[in-house]
Order: C-alpha cells, then structure tokens, then sequence
C-alpha cells in the first residue's frame, strides 16, 4: 500500500478501506487474496465444494466462520412430514452431512434460526461493519447495508473459500448512487431500487461496487437498506453497500453474535472510522431524487424493465435501441401483455411476499397494515413466507398471522420459497405473480409462470384489488 | 481444470441479450449433488422449442457459442458454467458478461472472451449465414480469428488467467502458497469479531 504523510492522506470509499483491511497478499500482476470473515453456506452451491475438499484430502480451515441453513429447497409447509421430491432430500441430507463431517453450525428445517442465508446473518448478529462475507448466492450483496463488502460466489470459489478462508479477487471500481430527499406516502427501499435498476440497466453496475448514499437512505432502516443493498446484483454490481450509522449500531446492539460490554465500545469506534472520507473520488456517479419517486411494477422479464405504476405497458416498436426492442416484444410476448396497456389494468391471480428481499419483519408489517381488515380478491391466491423462522416468530407475537390468515392469506414457514420455485411453493404456466421477490426471469417462479416485482405494500393492496395496485388505490 | 490454449470449432449464434443463468440452468437442476451431467439441463426450456438454436442439427458439434451482451447475469450458480462445459462448448463470445459469471467461467475453465460490439455483430452474422464458419481463440496471444467471418481481434484476460488456464491451475493450490500471510493476519483479526461454534 502507498505510503503517505499525514498532510497527504489519500481519501477512500468505505470499500477501498475494507479492501485495504482485508489484503493477505498482494503481488504484481496477481489478484488480491483477500481474507474472508464470514461464509455463508446453503445446501444448493456447496456439495459439489464439499467433494471438492474430499477429493484433494483439504479441510474447512475454519468452521467457526462459517455457518449453514438451509433454505433454497426447503418446502414452508409440512415441515415434520419427509420431503416430497427426493433429489431435494438428498441435498438437503447432503449440507447435513456435510456440516458434521467438517464440524460447521448449522440451522436445519425446522430450528428456531433457520431462515433465508441473507436474512438469518443481520438477525444473528452475525453481520457487522467491516467485514468480508461471501456466500455462494447472489443476493449475498444484501449484508452491504451494515457497511459490510459482501458478494456472492460460485461453488469453484466455495470450495477455495473452505479450504482456505481466502478468494483471489480483483478490485471493482467505485460508483456512488447518491439519493437525497424524503420519499412519498407509499414509496418504499423496494420502488427505490427498481427505479435505479430501470434507469442504469442490468448492466449499468458491472465492474463496480455500489455505495448508497444520501439523506434517503441515511433516514432508512435497515430493513429498507438491505432491500436496496440485495437487489445491487441485478445492476450488475459486484456489491452494495451502505455506511454503517447510528442506525446500524442500534439494530445490531444486543444480536446474539454482535460485540458486547467492552468489546462493543471498541467495535463502535472501529466501525465508525468506516465511513467514505469527504472528499473521496468514485469512478461513476449516480444522483436520485426520492421526492419524485413513485411505486415500481416490472412488466418485462429482466429487473430493468419497470415502469411506474401509473405507467403502462411499453411499446417495443418505440424503443430507441435495437437490442432493447427486441428484448422487450420478447417479453411481452412471454408476458402475454399488450403495449399500451395501463398497469393497474392488468389482472393477477397470485401474490407472493417473500425472499431476500422484501421478508423481514418491516416488510410484513407495511403488508399487513394494506391488507388489515380487508380480504383478498376472488379467485387469488396469496402466500406469505417469513424470511427466518425469527421472523415468523416476531410477527406471530405482534398477531400479523392473523391479520394475513383472515384476509386470505396462507402463513408459511421460512425459506426462498416461490422466489425461485426450487421447492414446491410455484406458479404454474400463464400465472401471474406480483411478487416481492428480485428477479422476473422467464420460469423463474415456475415453467410459464409471469413474474412482475414488486414493493410489500403494492404486493399487499394488489391481492385486494386482483390487479397492480397501491394502498391508496384501495383505501 | 484442464488446461486450455487453443480452441478451435464451429460456433453457435445466440442472438439474445442478458441471457440470465436461470435459462442457462433452470433451478430444477440445482437441486443435484453431482458437477456432471448438467448438459441436459442447457437452455432446457429454450430447447423445447424445435426450432431454438442448439436444435438445429446444422449447429451440432460446435465448441462455441456467440451470443448477446451482459450474458450470465443473474444468480451466481456456477452448475450454468458446468451445463455449457458438459454440452460441449469450450467458450463463450460475447460483447460483454456478468461478473460472478465470468469469474465462475474462469475457475472451472470455461473461455469468457469478451470482444467489441463491432466483430461480436461480424461474428453473429456469420455464423447465422454459415453454421460451418470456423472460429479460432488463442489464449496465449489472446485473440479471436475467423477468416470467413472476417473477424481477427483480441480479448482481455489477465496474465494470471491467462497463465491459470495455459497451465490448468488449481486456485486453492495457489492462495495455499500465502499459508504464513494467512496465519499472520488471524492472528491480527479483532477477538470480538463474530465466531460460530465448532461442531
């Protein structure tokens, strides 16, 4: 690392300060090697690293940084009957396996901590400011809202990560997204997120690591920074990240895994030496205005083709670009939508609220505060799907079951769920889903399933309504 | 990975853009504990339709496939890199990849080559009008050639890479290289920072 005087102190982001922090080694020509604080591990990207290790006569170097739960397979009801499909079965026994041979924490189906890899690690404590967390999922880029650099990884680097605690790893540039403003009544982290996804494209983030930053997300929970912070993957980012402030601290004080007593005071005065020095050059820049924001559904089938819900359905033939022409009349064909059609006009027969990004227990709460009193339309089908059994528990105690159960709704157990449909929880051919998941891929809830993204509270007032809509729509 | 430093083949035009791993691998087969035997699960619901691409009996047997830009972008599974391996395909030609995807491709010895918009186009072209183009990638010079297509360009690949895929290097093997800088800094990590119970 240069060296300079005290006059001459070179600025950094908060990732530049966590890259630096984090090197083991580093030489010419060769990527870093960074050294890894926390690797998250589920049952779909690990067997293979496992036999990986086996195979080359390597260990887990260190099973104390590691933890385990499964999630992606995990079905959300009849969690003491056997498991329905048995390739899912063997996977999950796998992780199992796998976890004892090697010593490594787990929290199977069924344990009070099981949950959703990205949602169990903040309500664990198991997040902090300043370190670096891998998990080999995507969405891993959600635990950059506590100031962390987290990102996810495929099973070749699992398996090296296992080995070795460590993964070789280039730098990614700088970009700043900087929000300033209040958000309207009904605007929520999610809207936000679908906006600057729409506006930069799915690859707008590439080659970058996303800080959030502004007086909109200064004044945002956490739960609202990590839906931002999961969904900087479908821009492209290698990570997002946040600043870790007061907020932070309060939401981690008294988490299981968080510093106590006098080790709290020392981890406090570390993390906030975290924070992007003023006057810190980012390689790409990106401004917002929250006060104009308004409500985002995707029509498409990749994240960046959203519109506000006032919007309509766009029209391919009036698309500038050539490429996004045709991937847009591609969508909508598999979409079974016409151009020109008003959002609030399309008609959805299922809703899901769940995943990654939008399970926590503010999201449940927005949902549950739309849907009070209410009942779902007719013919819908609703589910929601706590992110952690934590969650399912917290919100049982506040007596949001029961606000969903009696409008209609079905109350599950934790896991992703109808995010990816890797568990039985799917949509079926032509179904369409407004969902507070991440990703509106073709037969990604499901073969012919139409997935549109979308906020809790949009998620909540659409199942009322049978079509896009807001709570002010059905208020 | 085996080591790789010529790749000579026929192509495969896929002319789509933000091809996303979810169709590259549907979910359904991330549900196998094995690395093998994802070639089936390629574009499998892209494959249903008889007229897609990898269908045509005309482009059988091709080592590479050309395609759109930002491919691979979506969920970090690496089981889509596996399904492009096992199907047959040596590397990857696009204008440009997702980053996880790349890296993926990387580690398990898949070619990323990243080229400009212009012979990507040229590239695509051809191999539309004539399954029987022939593309040649050097991983040593780092280029792209094809003389019927009229594509001669390079494609970046960082030395280490460059020199991991010549010689067909285990990463773990590398990093292990680094064990006394590895102990050094545990040694200097924060005893307040989170730890799990070892089993």
């Amino acid at each position: 690392m240069e060296r300079l005087s005290s006059h001459n102190v070179r600025r950094q982001t908060l990732a530049d300060k966590l890259w630096d922090s984090h090197v083991v080694h580093s030489a010419e020509g060769e990527p870093d090697l960074l050294y890894i604080d926390l690797h998250l591990i589920h049952e779909v990207t690990t067997p293979q690293a496992f036999e990986g290790l086996r195979m080359a006569g390597r260990t887990v170097r260190r099973p104390d940084l590691t933890v385990a739960t499964m999630d992606h397979n995990t079905p959300t009801i009849g969690l003491d009957l056997p498991l329905a499909d048995p390739i899912s079965a063997k996977q999950i026994e796998t992780l199992a396996a796998n976890c004892a041979e090697f010593g490594i924490t787990l929290y199977p189906m069924g344990h009070a901590k099981q949950g959703i890899v990205h949602v169990i690690g903040p309500e664990q404590g198991l997040t902090q400011p300043g370190m670096t967390i891998v998990c080999g999922d995507s969405h891993t880029s959600t635990h950059g809202a506590f100031g962390a650099l987290a990102f996810g990884i495929g099973t070749s680097e699992v398996e090296h990560v296992l080995a070795t605690q460590t993964l070789p790893q280039r730098r990614a540039a700088n970009m700043a997204v900087t929000i300033d403003g209040e958000l309207p009544a009904g605007v929520t982290a999610k809207d936000v997120i679908l906006s600057l996804i729409g506006r930069i494209g799915t690859g707008g983030g590439a080659g970058h690591v996303i800080e959030y930053r502004g007086s909109t997300i200064r004044a945002m929970s956490m739960e609202g920074r990590m839906t931002i912070c999961n969904m900087s993957i479908e821009a492209g980012a290698r990570a997002g990240m946040v600043a870790p402030d007061e907020t932070t601290f309060a939401f981690l004080e008294g988490r299981p895994h968080a510093p106590a007593g006098a080790d709290w005071d020392v981890a406090l005065a570390h993390w906030r030496s975290l924070p992007t020095d003023e006057g810190a050059v980012f390689d790409k820049e990106v401004v917002m205005d929250a006060t104009t924001l308004k409500p985002h559904v995707s029509w498409g089938t990749n994240p960046s083709q959203v519109t506000a819900i006032d919007g309509a359905v766009p029209d391919p033939d009036a698309m500038a670009d050539a490429g996004q022409a045709e991937s847009a009349r591609r969508a909508l064909a598999y979409m079974g939508l016409r151009a020109g059609t008003p959002m609030r006009e399309v008609p959805v027969d299922t809703v899901f609220i769940g995943s990654c990004t939008n399970s926590r227990i503010e999201d449940l709460r927005v949902a549950a505060a739309v849907i009070d009193g209410r009942h779902v339309s007719a013919g819908m089908r609703a589910m929601v799907v706590p992110g952690s059994m934590q969650v399912k528990a917290d919100a049982e105690a506040e007596g949001l079951d029961r606000i969903f159960t009696a409008a209609g709704f079905e109350w599950r157990a934790a896991g992703c769920s109808m995010c990816l449909g890797m568990n039985p929880d799917q949509l079926s051919p032509g179904e369409r889903c407004a969902s507070t998941s991440n990703r509106n891929f073709e037969g990604r809830q499901g073969r012919g399933g139409r997935t549109h993204l979308v906020s809790p509270a949009v998620a909540a007032a659409t199942a009322v309504a049978g079509h896009f809509a807001t709570p002010e729509d059905i208020a | 990975m085996e080591p790789v430093r010529h790749i000579t083949g026929t192509a495969v035009p896929l002319r789509r853009s933000d091809v996303d791993t979810d169709q590259i691998i549907p979910s359904d087969w991330l549900k196998r504990v094995e690395r093998t035997g994802f070639g089936q699960g390629l574009f499998s619901e892209w494959r249903a339709d008889p007229d897609f691409v990898l269908n045509q009996p005309r482009y059988r047997g091709a080592a590479i496939l050309v395609t759109g830009p930002n491919f691979g972008t979506g969920s970090s599974r690496e089981h889509a890199v596996w399904a492009l391996q096992d199907y047959g395909f040596s590397a990857v030609v696009s204008p440009s990849f997702a980053d996880i995807f790349r890296t993926n491709c990387t580690k398990a010895g898949l070619l990323p080559v990243q080229v400009d918009a212009g012979p990507a186009e040229a590239l695509m072209a051809a191999v539309e009008a004539d399954p029987a183009v022939l593309v040649t990638i050097d991983v040593e010079a780092r280029t792209v050639l094809s003389a019927a297509a009229g594509v001669s360009t390079t494609f970046p690949l960082d030395d280490f890479t460059r020199w991991r895929f010549l010689e067909g290097l285990d990463d773990i093997g590398l990093s292990l290289r680094n064990e006394a800088e590895i102990v050094a800094h545990e040694a200097a990590r924060p005893a307040w920072m989170p730890r799990l119970a070892t089993t």
